[in-house]
C-alpha cells in the first residue's frame, strides 16, 4: 500500500480527538432539535440534507447497500460513521440481506437505518413488511425510482404503493427540506412506547436526491436522544428479561382458534399503533398535511415532488385570476382520512398529479372522502418524465 | 440478564408457577450444566410438539444443556421443523422470515455489542438444511465472510422436514423425495467445505450418537466465537418421517450414518486454534488452582 494510500486511509479512522464531531454532541429534547433550535439556511442536495438529519439523529448503526438513486446517500453516511457520528456501518450482502440486518438490530435495541430505491426495495420487501409485525422501530429511507422491468433508473414513485399496507409509518418528503426533517421526526414518532413501529421516508428520486435546494438547519453540534429500547412495546431480544417459555416472536405457531384470534388481535394493533402515531405527527409534522388557499374551489391534492409542481400551478392560477388551492399530504401511512375530508368539504373539483401510472394516490384518496365525482385522477407521469405546471393547468381548465 | 432479573421480588415467588420456581431454583442459568446432571435439573427445555422419536429434538435438548451462557444468549431461527421445540425453550428465540437467519443475527450481534460493552452476549443460529443451505445460501455465506462473531448450527435432516418431505441441496444424490421424483440429480453441498473457504474459525461435523460430544462441540464453537469468528456446526439430525426410520431405530441409523459418511470431523483455523489451546490452559490452571484450595 502506497504511502498516501495509507495516509488517506487513516484520516478516515475514527478521530482520536474527543472533542471534535460526535464527540461534541449534545443530546437535546426532540421538541427543541425540531421545532425550537435556531436554523440557518443551507443550498444543498437531497442526499446532503438527509445526511445532516442523520448527523442529528444519534443513529446506532446504519445498514448500506448501493443503488442509484440512493447510494450518495449512505456514501455519505459512511462518512458520518467515519467520523464518528455512527457507531457501526457495513454495506451488506444485498438487500434481503440489509432488511433481515435491520430487523436484527432493532431486535437489540438500538436506533437503526438504512436506505433504498425501486429494485432494492422489491427486494427486501419480504422483511421490510415482516418489520411492523415485529415491532421493529427502524428507519428506511427510500428514494423512489422505476421498478423493473425494463431497467431505468428515472424517478416514479410507483413503489411507494408496495408499502401502504405494510402497517409500518410512510412519510413522502416534497423537497430536500423535508428530507431533513422527517427522518428525525420519523426516528421519534416511531420509538414511541405507544407506536413501536418502523418508519419509512420516501422521495421522489433524482428531483429531490440530485438537486439542490434551501434546507434550514440547526446546528451541527446537537443531537436527538438515544433510543429508549426498554420504553417500547415489546420486550428486546438482549436476554435482560426473566426467562420465559414462549417467544417474543412467534406466539402464533398452532391451528387453532387462540392462535387466529391472537394473530387477529396482532393486526388490529398494528393499525391502532398508527392511529396512535397521528398526535406525534401533527405535534412535529406540523399536520399530517398542509393546505395552501383553503376554500378555493379547485383543490390540487398531491404528495413528494409533485407538491412542489402543484405549489407552482397554484401560482399561476392565481395569476390567471383562477381560484385553485393545494393540499400537500406529508403522511401516507397513517392517512390523513379526517383532515382531507374536512379541507375538501367545499371543494368543487379535485386534481391529483402523480408522479405514477398507477396512480396510488387518487386511489387512496377516493377511498377517503365523499362526492368521489369531484375527483380528477391526473395527470400523471411516470418512467422518468419530469410534470410540467402546464399539464396541471390544462387538467384543470379541460374539465371547465 | 442477572439473577437480580430472575429472582422475583420478596413475597412474590410463591404466586409464580411451580414451573417458573424450578428454573430459578434449580434451573439452567448461571452456571454451567453437564449432561451428566440431565434428569437432576430444570432443563430451559422440557416439552416440544415435534415427531416422537425426531433426533433433532434430542439434538436441540442437548445445546440447550451446552451453552456456555444461557442467560446471555438469544438464538435465531426460521421457519422448519427444529424451530418448534427451539421456541419453547426459555432462552429468547428470534424467529424471522424463512433464510434470513444469519443476516438476522448480524444485525443483532452488532447491534448486542454495541449496547453491551462488558457483557458478551452470544448469538446462535439454529436451523434446518433447507434454511441455511438453500433459501439462506446467500446470507449464511456473507456472514461467514465478513466474519461475524456468531454460531450457526445447521439441523442436517437432508429434507425439508416441515413442508412434508421435499429434496433440499444438503440431500443425497439419487434421493427419491418429493421434489425430486426421479431421484436428486447433484451431490449433497459440501457446507463443510464451503465454510473452510469462507474463513470460518471453527467447523464440526457431528451425529446424533454421543450426547456429552455434541455439548463440548457446541460450547466449543460459541467460546470460539465470541472471541475469535464465525464457526459452524453441521449436525445430522435425521427426519424419521420422511426417511420412514421406525423410532427405536432412529439412533441406530444415526450410527450407522456417522459410521458410513458423517463422521466426527473438526476444523480448526490456526487462530482459532491457538485460542483454544491457550483457553484449555487457562481452565486446567484454574482446576488445579481451585482443587489445592480444597
Ligand atoms: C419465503 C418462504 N418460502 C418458503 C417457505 C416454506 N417453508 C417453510 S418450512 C420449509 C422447509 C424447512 O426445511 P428445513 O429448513 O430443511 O428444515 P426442517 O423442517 O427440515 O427441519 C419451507 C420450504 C416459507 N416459510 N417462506
Ligand atoms: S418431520 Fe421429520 S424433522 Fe420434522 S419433526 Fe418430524 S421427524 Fe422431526
Amino acid at each position: 500500500m502506497s504511502q498516501d494510500v495509507k495516509e488517506k486511509m487513516e484520516s478516515k479512522a475514527k478521530p482520536e480527538d474527543a472533542k471534535t464531531g460526535a464527540a461534541a454532541q449534545r443530546v437535546v429534547d426532540p421538541d427543541y432539535l425540531i421545532l425550537e433550535a435556531p436554523r440557518k439556511k443551507e443550498f444543498i442536495t437531497g442526499s446532503e440534507a438527509a445526511k445532516e438529519s442523520v448527523r442529528r439523529a444519534n443513529v446506532d448503526i446504519a445498514i448500506a447497500y448501493p443503488i442509484t438513486p440512493q447510494s450518495e446517500t449512505m456514501q455519505q453516511v459512511g462518512y458520518l460513521y467515519a467520523e464518528g457520528y455512527i457507531k457501526d456501518y457495513y454495506r451488506g450482502e444485498e438487500e434481503i440481506g440489509v432488511m433481515s440486518a435491520v430487523a436484527g438490530a432493532s431486535r437489540a435495541g438500538v436506533r437503526v437505518l438504512t436506505a433504498t430505491a425501486g429494485p432494492g426495495l422489491m427486494r427486501g420487501l419480504e422483511q421490510i413488511v415482516s418489520w411492523p409485525g415485529g415491532r421493529l422501530p427502524s428507519m428506511l429511507l427510500v428514494m423512489c425510482r422505476v421498478v423493473n422491468a425494463p431497467l431505468a433508473i428515472q424517478p416514479d414513485n410507483i413503489e411507494i404503493s408496495y408499502l401502504l399496507n405494510s402497517g409500518g409509518i410512510v412519510l413522502h418528503g416534497e423537497n430536500q427540506q423535508d428530507f431533513y426533517d422527517y427522518p428525525l421526526i420519523g426516528f421519534m414518532v416511531g420509538e414511541k412506547p405507544e407506536v413501536t413501529l418502523p418508519v419509512a421516508v420516501a422521495v421522489d428520486g433524482f428531483f429531490v436526491t440530485h438537486a439542490r435546494g434551501w434546507v434550514s438547519m440547526p446546528a451541527e453540534d446537537i443531537k436527538l436522544p438515544p433510543r429508549d429500547c426498554y420504553h417500547e412495546a415489546v420486550p428486546m431480544m438482549d436476554n435482560e428479561n426473566p426467562p420465559i417459555r414462549i417467544s417474543r416472536d412467534s406466539p402464533i405457531q398452532k391451528s387453532n382458534f387462540i392462535s387466529y384470534q391472537m394473530h387477529a388481535a396482532w393486526q388490529q394493533e398494528i393499525w391502532a399503533a398508527q392511529e396512535r402515531a397521528k398526535k406525534w405527527l401533527n405535534r412535529w409534522l406540523g399536520g399530517l398535511i398542509e393546505v395552501v388557499n383553503p376554500g378555493a374551489k379547485t383543490m390540487i391534492v398531491a404528495s413528494g415532488a409533485a407538491v412542489s409542481q402543484g405549489r407552482e400551478a397554484v401560482r399561476q392560477a392565481t395569476e390567471k385570476g383562477l381560484d385553485v388551492g393545494l393540499i400537500k399530504i406529508k403522511s401516507i401511512r397513517p392517512f390523513p382520512t379526517e383532515e382531507l375530508t374536512e379541507a375538501l368539504e367545499h371543494a368543487e373539483k379535485i386534481v391529483i398529479p402523480e408522479f405514477n401510472y398507477v396512480g396510488w394516490l387518487a386511489k387512496e384518496v377516493k377511498a377517503a372522502i365523499d362526492r368521489t365525482d369531484r375527483i380528477i385522477a391526473g395527470p400523471r407521469v411516470f418512467g422518468g418524465m419530469t410534470m410540467p405546471t402546464e399539464l396541471i393547468l390544462e387538467t384543470i381548465s379541460a374539465s371547465e | 440478564m442477572s439473577l437480580k432479573t430472575i429472582r422475583p421480588a420478596t413475597g412474590f415467588k410463591e404466586y409464580l408457577p411451580k414451573e417458573y420456581q424450578d428454573l430459578i431454583d434449580d434451573g439452567p442459568f448461571l452456571r454451567q450444566r453437564k449432561v451428566s446432571e440431565l434428569g437432576s435439573f430444570k432443563e430451559a427445555i422440557e416439552e416440544h410438539p415435534m415427531c416422537a422419536g425426531c433426533a433433532m429434538t434430542l439434538f436441540i435438548r442437548l445445546v440447550f444443556v451446552a451453552l456456555p451462557s444461557l442467560e446471555h444468549t438469544v438464538i435465531c431461527g426460521t421457519a422448519g421443523c427444529g424451530r418448534l421445540a427451539i421456541t419453547q425453550g426459555a432462552v429468547p428465540f428470534v424467529y424471522g422470515n424463512y433464510g434470513d437467519t444469519n443476516a438476522v443475527a448480524t444485525g443483532l450481534k452488532r447491534g448486542l455489542d454495541i449496547r453491551f460493552k462488558d457483557q458478551p452476549k452470544d448469538v446462535v443460529v439454529m436451523a434446518g438444511d433447507g434454511g441455511l443451505a438453500d433459501i439462506g445460501f446467500h446470507a449464511v455465506m456473507h456472514s461467514w465472510f465478513r466474519k461475524e462473531k456468531f454460531t450457526t448450527i445447521m439441523l442436517d435432516n437432508e429434507v425439508y422436514g416441515n413442508t412434508g418431505g421435499q429434496d433440499s441441496g444438503m440431500t443425497q444424490k439419487g434421493m427419491v423425495m418429493k421434489m425430486a421424483p426421479t431421484g436428486k440429480k447433484f451431490e449433497k453441498m459440501d457446507m463443510l467445505g464451503l465454510a473452510k473457504t469462507a474463513g470460518v474459525a471453527y467447523t464440526a461435523r457431528i451425529s446424533t450418537t454421543n450426547p456429552t460430544r455434541i455439548a463440548n462441540t457446541i460450547r466449543k464453537a460459541v467460546l470460539i466465537a465470541r472471541e475469535v469468528g464465525p464457526t459452524f456446526i453441521q449436525a445430522y439430525t435425521s427426519c424419521n418421517i420422511e426417511y420412514a426410520i421406525p423410532t427405536p431405530k432412529v439412533i441406530d441409523d444415526a450410527r450407522d450414518v456417522e459410521k458410513d459418511r458423517y463422521g466426527f470431523a473438526e476444523y480448526f483455523s490456526d487462530e482459532a486454534q491457538s485460542y483454544w489451546d491457550e483457553s484449555e490452559k487457562e481452565r486446567k490452571r484454574l482446576r488445579k488452582a481451585a482443587k489445592k484450595i480444597k
